[in-house]
């Protein structure tokens, strides 16, 4: 058990330091995020995992720069960001494919606000759906992609304005077990042909097992980090090492720690139902 | 969203033009039967012409009233009535969804202007305008503008926020954001808000002919009512459908242009 701030070193491209994150709602001030700290090396898979609610998505937000935080600083490559930053780049949890545009365009889009020209981004554009294997479905528009496809657009598009940084809100959370499995397979392969630094937001230990260099496990409500755990398997992992003995370790290990986090959350939310904040009123 | 939507080959069969058959047979069925009724003396011929007579009146109703004049006329009043209401409609509600006390201050006025009997206005606009087709096109804009303002706010604020999200962290500049991204995800909305405005809008360019005897097929209909010629006057009325079935062809011709620019 290695406390956090040990684990972050000075060439570290991405850096969150000391982050607070409090939102003002009608019953007082609440705590997303509480003092979180860590860092990414270039070339690595980090993932950060948690029980729903402790504040994953509000640390995507504050590192895409799309939220802005109350203390602390994040800083990619020694910069200090304070809004979106070009790189990083974004993979959301919800559908966000453009409707309007076929998937050639919808890949093409970071490339034409760059000013590209058109053949040379429909090419690029071209390279990147090749990437995440949608060949011979350049002309099609979304509605005529399943849930997977449309993510694999998204995550194509993001690739393609080629940021230091890839930072994925549950991108798999809305598909089934068979696709997010094939999908994640398709993301690791891809991570380590880029050697593109990765940053990885889930609740499937899994995924984060097979997939990670190290693992964050962070708390329930306030979200802090419990602990960073390094995933000591060989690479290139496939759907096989699942199977081993040190992979069920290192499930069972973060299982432990996210079981004790995650009834702390059930407990917290019955409480909250039986006594809810607002029943003054 | 089915794959079936999507069969690359798209070959002539009765299936696929079961639906437009259908439509067809719907309408000469009815006509059957309003002709069969009339015949039958079910139906009053001085209420309803019967349809053989309508149909008969049509050589002399282009010949001698020179509907296809009247016609070209509406249509053109129609056309610019909708060009405006569609360019001044959509700027104003992107105007009020940038600026938010617009929005507050005038949309329930917009939203009740959309159900105002704007027609008798029409003296007013007569006295502004005069006696021409200004007035007629005028009356047809206002009547349509309320619509296509309400649906651009709405299309425009109810872009999905991860969308916008997208747009953020492509590090977008307003203006880009707006084009880019606001735009074409409240287009499909914005055209429903078209169609709607083109509605009242024809409604009132016709009312208003009728109303102000002049011009186009609105003044030939009510010409040819006051003659209590109701064979020719029908026949008329299929005219100013004619117009409506254009506009709404050239209206989803236009929206599958813009929202797949292919
Ligand atoms: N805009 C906001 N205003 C008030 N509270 C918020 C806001 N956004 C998030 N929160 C609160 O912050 C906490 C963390 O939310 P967040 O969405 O980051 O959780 P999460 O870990 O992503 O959960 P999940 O796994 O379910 O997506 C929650 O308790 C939530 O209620
Ligand atoms: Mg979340």
């Amino acid at each position: 058990m290695t406390p956090p701030a040990a684990q972050q070193s000075n060439n570290d491209i991405l850096v969150v330091d000391d982050v607070v994150v409090r939102f003002d709602t009608p019953d007082g001030s609440v705590t997303a995020v509480d003092h979180v700290s860590f860092g990414v090396r270039p070339g690595e898979f980090l993932s950060v995992i948690g029980p729903s609610g402790c504040g994953k998505s509000t640390l995507f937000n504050v590192i895409g720069g799309l939220l802005g935080h109350t203390e602390g600083m994040v800083s990619v490559a020694g910069v200090t960001i304070n809004g979106p930053h070009q790189s990083i780049g974004m993979v959301f949890q919800e559908e966000s494919t453009f409707p309007w545009r076929s998937v050639t365009d919808n890949v093409a889009f970071p490339l034409e606000l760059i000013g590209m020209p058109k053949a040379q981004r429909i090419e690029r554009a071209r390279h990147f759906i090749s990437l995440v294997g949608l060949d011979g479905f350049e002309n099609r528009y979304p509605n005529e992609l399943s849930g997977g496809m449309r993510q694999r657009v998204s995550l194509a598009r993001t690739l393609a304005s080629e940021p230091k940084i890839l930072l994925m809100d549950e991108p798999f959370a809305a598909l089934d077990e068979q696709t997010r499995l094939l999908l994640g397979d398709k993301v690791l392969q891809i991570q380590q042909q880029l050697k593109q630094t990765t940053l990885l937001i889930t609740h499937n230990i899994t995924e984060a097992v097979q997939m990670s260099d190290r693992i964050l496990v962070m708390t329930y409500r306030p979200g802090r980090v419990k602990r960073i755990v390094d995933i000591d398997l060989p690479r290139p992992r496939t759907s096989e090492i699942v199977g081993s003995e040190a992979f069920g370790r290192y499930v069972a290990q973060i299982w432990a720690d996210l079981r004790e986090e995650a009834s702390r959350g059930m407990r917290d939310e019955e409480d909250h139902m039986m006594h809810p904040a607002g029943s003054k009123s | 969203m089915s794959m079936t939507a999507t069969t690359p080959v798209r070959r002539f069969s009765l299936a696929n033009a079961l639906p437009a058959l259908t439509g067809i047979g719907t309408l000469v069925t009815f006509f059957l039967i309003v002709e069969l009724l009339i015949q039958t003396d079910m139906l009053s011929r001085f209420i309803v012409p019967p349809p053989s007579e309508i149909i008969a009146s049509f050589p002399r109703v282009i010949v001698e009233e020179h509907v296809l004049q009247r016609f070209v006329q509406t249509l053109g009043e129609c056309l610019t009535a909708g060009v405006m209401l569609t360019v001044v409609g959509v700027a104003i509600g992107v105007l009020m969804q940038r600026i938010k006390l617009l929005q507050q201050a005038c949309e329930t006025w917009v939203a009740a202007l959309a159900s105002a009997p704007v027609v008798l206005c029409y003296p007013l606009f007569m006295v502004i305008f005069g006696r021409n087709a200004w007035t007629i096109i005028m009356m047809g804009f206002v009547a349509g503008l309320p619509p296509v303002i309400l649906k651009t706010l709405e299309g425009i604020s109810g872009t999905r926020k991860v969308l916008v999200n997208v747009g953020r962290s492509f590090n977008l500049t307003s203006s880009q954001q707006f084009w880019k991204i606001l735009f074409p995800a409240a287009l499909p909305t914005i055209f429903v808000g078209i169609r709607l405005g083109l509605i009242f809008a024809l409604i009132n360019v016709v009312g208003v002919e009728f109303l102000i005897n002049f011009g186009g097929l609105g003044q030939l209909i009510n010409e040819l009512a006051e003659r209590y010629d109701l064979a020719g006057t029908y026949a008329a009325i299929c005219f100013v459908v004619l117009v409506s079935v254009l506009f709404f062809m050239a209206v989803e011709k236009a929206e599958r242009w813009l929202t797949r620019a292919e």
